[in-house]
C-alpha cells in the first residue's frame, strides 16, 4: 500500500506533480469554456425567443444536432473542423505559412458548442418563466431594449436557471475528459501515461475518479452557494 | 329584460370579434408564411446542391455494412445497459430512501461516485483495472468477461445507469403523496405489494420522462466504448476514417446518431402518451 502511494509523490520520481498538472488543466478548460458556453446559449435561446422565423430555425436546428450528437463525435468534428477552417483562413491571409490552433482552444470550442445547446434550453425555460411584463415595464419607462434585457430580465432569469446550469456545469468538468482522445494532457491523459509506465492502471484511475469526484463535490458545493445567494430575496421553499 | 341581454351579446361579440384577419405581408407583397415556406425550401436546396454532389459514394458502398453492423452495437450495449440497470436501479434506489444508516450510506456513496466521476474514467477503471488482476480473475473463471471489451463496457454503463436510474427513481418515489402507500395499507396489503401495486406503478408514471433522458444519454454516451476498441457506431467511424482519411466517415455517423436519437426520442413519446392516456395531462 505505502508502495502505491509513494508513486503519487511529487518530483521526478512519482506521479503526483503530473496529476495535479492533468487536474489543474481540466479545471482551466472547464473555467475558460464556461463563460463561452453560457454566451452562445443564452444567445441560442434568444434566437428561439426570436419573432424572426428565421433566427428561429436556426436556433433549433443548433439544439437539435448538437444535443443529439454524442460529445465525443462532436468533439472530434470540431476539432478537426477548427483546425482546417484556422488553416484555410491563415492560406487566405498569409499564403505558404502554416499555422495550429492548440488542442485547449480548440477542445473549448467544441465543448462549448455542446456546453451552449443544453444551457439554452435552460436558458429558454428561465426566459419563459419570467413574465414577459418585467421587459416591457422596463421599456415603457425609457429603457433600451438591450438594457431592459441586462438590467430588468436577467437578474430574474439567472435565478430561475441557476440549478439547470449547475447541473450543465457537473457535465462540463465531466465532459473536460473527453479531451484527452484529442491529445490534451488532461488529468486522464496523464493518468494514463502513469499506467503506461507503472502499470498499476487499477490505482492510477481510482485516484483520477477520486479527483474527479473531487471536483464534482466542490462544485456542488459552489452551486449550493450560488443559488442561495440567487434566492436570498425569497422565501425558503 | 331579453332584448338587453342579446344586445350585451352582441355588444361583447363585436367587441371581441377579430378585426379582419390581416395577413402578415412577407416582400413581394406574398405573404409572410409563404414567403418562408419559399425560402426555407430554398435553402434545403441550396444545402441539397451543395452536399449531393461532394458525396464520396465509394465510402459509402465501402462502409455501409460496417455501419449498419455499429449500429446494431451500439443498440445492444445500449439496451442491455439501460435495462439491466433499471433492475439494478430498483434496490438502491430503495436503500437510498431506507431509515437504516448501513443501507443508506453505501446506496449514497454508489450513486455519488458514478454520478460524479467521467464514464470514460470509469470505463479505463474497469477495463485497465480488471486487466491488472487477470489471474485473479481467472482462477475465478471469470477472465473470459473481462477479457471482452464490449463485456467490460456493458459492465460499466450498467452500473453508470443504474446510478443515475436509482436517483431518478427516488425523486419519483418521492413525489408520491405519502397517502397512496397509506391508504393501501389500510386495506391490509402489506408491504411489499403496496410498493409494487401501488406506489412502483404510479413512481415509473413520473418517472417516465426522466428515464427517456437517461436512454438517449446512454446512445450517445456509448460512443465511447469505441476508445476501448468496441466496434460500435463510433468505433466503425474511426475504422473507415482511419482507413479512407475522408472526414466525410463523420459525417455519416453523425446523420445516424441523430437519426438514432430521433426515432427513441419519438417512440418514447409515443410510449409516454399511452402510458399516461388516463391522466388529464396536457399535451
Amino acid at each position: 500500500m505505502s508502495e502505491l502511494l509513494g508513486l503519487l509523490a511529487w518530483g521526478a520520481e512519482g506521479w503526483g506533480d503530473e496529476l495535479a498538472a492533468g487536474a489543474w488543466l481540466t479545471i482551466r478548460l472547464a473555467l475558460v469554456t464556461l463563460p463561452f458556453g453560457l454566451l452562445l446559449g443564452l444567445a441560442i435561446a434568444l434566437a428561439k425567443e426570436s419573432e424572426n422565423t428565421y433566427l428561429r430555425a436556426v436556433g433549433n436546428t443548433y439544439t437539435t444536432i448538437f444535443r443529439g450528437l454524442p460529445e465525443l463525435l462532436t468533439l472530434f468534428v470540431i476539432y478537426n473542423m477548427v483546425q482546417l477552417l484556422a488553416n484555410r483562413i491563415v492560406q487566405l491571409v498569409a499564403p505558404g505559412s502554416s499555422f495550429e490552433i492548440s488542442g485547449f482552444a480548440a477542445g473549448v470550442v467544441a465543448l462549448g458548442v455542446v456546453f451552449g445547446a443544453f444551457s439554452s434550453e435552460v436558458f429558454l425555460g428561465a426566459i419563459r418563466a419570467v413574465p414577459k411584463g418585467q421587459g416591457e415595464a422596463g421599456r415603457s419607462l425609457g429603457l433600451t431594449a438591450i438594457q431592459s434585457f441586462a438590467l430588468i430580465t436577467l437578474p430574474q432569469l439567472w435565478r430561475l436557471a441557476l440549478p439547470g446550469l449547475g447541473n450543465l456545469w457537473l457535465v462540463l468538468i465531466k465532459d473536460t475528459s473527453l479531451v484527452s482522445v484529442i491529445a490534451l494532457n488532461d488529468l486522464l491523459r496523464q493518468t494514463q501515461v502513469a499506467v503506461g509506465v507503472t502499470k498499476e492502471p487499477f490505482f492510477f484511475y481510482l485516484i483520477a475518479c477520486l479527483i474527479y469526484l473531487a471536483f464534482t463535490l466542490i462544485s456542488t458545493v459552489g452551486t449550493n452557494v450560488l443559488e442561495r445567494r440567487a434566492n436570498r430575496g425569497f422565501a425558503a421553499r | 329584460m331579453s332584448d338587453q341581454t342579446v344586445s350585451t351579446a352582441a355588444q361583447v361579440a363585436s367587441r371581441s370579434a377579430p378585426k379582419k384577419p390581416s395577413v402578415a405581408k412577407g416582400p413581394f407583397g406574398l405573404d409572410k408564411a409563404l414567403f418562408d415556406k419559399l425560402v426555407l425550401a430554398a435553402i434545403i436546396i441550396g444545402l441539397a446542391a451543395w452536399i449531393i454532389p461532394s458525396i464520396n459514394w465509394r465510402l459509402v458502398d465501402r462502409y455501409w455494412d460496417r455501419y449498419l453492423e455499429g449500429i446494431i452495437v451500439t443498440f445492444q450495449l445500449v439496451f442491455l445497459s439501460v435495462g439491466i440497470g433499471a433492475v439494478l436501479s430498483l434496490p438502491i434506489a430503495l436503500a437510498r430512501l431506507s431509515k437504516r444508516v448501513w443501507l443508506t450510506l453505501p446506496a449514497r456513496a454508489y450513486i455519488t461516485f458514478f454520478r460524479g466521476t467521467p464514464l470514460l474514467a470509469q470505463l479505463f477503471l474497469l477495463y485497465y483495472g480488471a486487466g491488472q488482476f487477470n489471474e485473479a480473475f481467472e482462477a475465478a473463471g471469470l477472465w473470459w468477461f473481462f477479457r471482452e471489451p464490449f463485456y467490460v463496457a456493458a459492465l460499466t454503463f450498467t452500473l453508470n445507469t443504474a446510478a443515475y436510474q436509482a436517483e431518478i427513481m427516488r425523486g419519483a418515489i418521492q413525489s408520491l403523496p405519502a397517502g397512496q402507500a397509506e391508504a393501501s395499507q389500510a386495506l391490509g396489503m402489506s408491504r411489499w405489494p403496496t410498493f409494487f401495486k401501488v406506489v412502483l406503478p404510479q413512481a415509473y408514471i413520473v418517472a417516465l420522462r426522466p428515464l427517456g433522458n437517461e436512454l438517449i444519454l446512454m446512445i450517445k454516451g456509448s460512443a465511447i466504448a469505441s476508445i476501448v476498441t468496441v466496434l460500435d457506431l463510433m468505433g466503425v467511424t474511426n475504422l473507415a476514417y482511419a482507413r479512407s482519411f475522408n472526414f466525410q466517415a463523420f459525417f455519416w455517423a453523425a446523420l445516424l446518431y441523430l437519426i438514432a436519437v430521433e426515432v427513441v426520442r419519438r417512440v418514447w413519446d409515443r410510449l409516454e402518451r399511452r402510458l399516461t392516456r388516463h391522466l388529464a395531462l396536457a399535451h
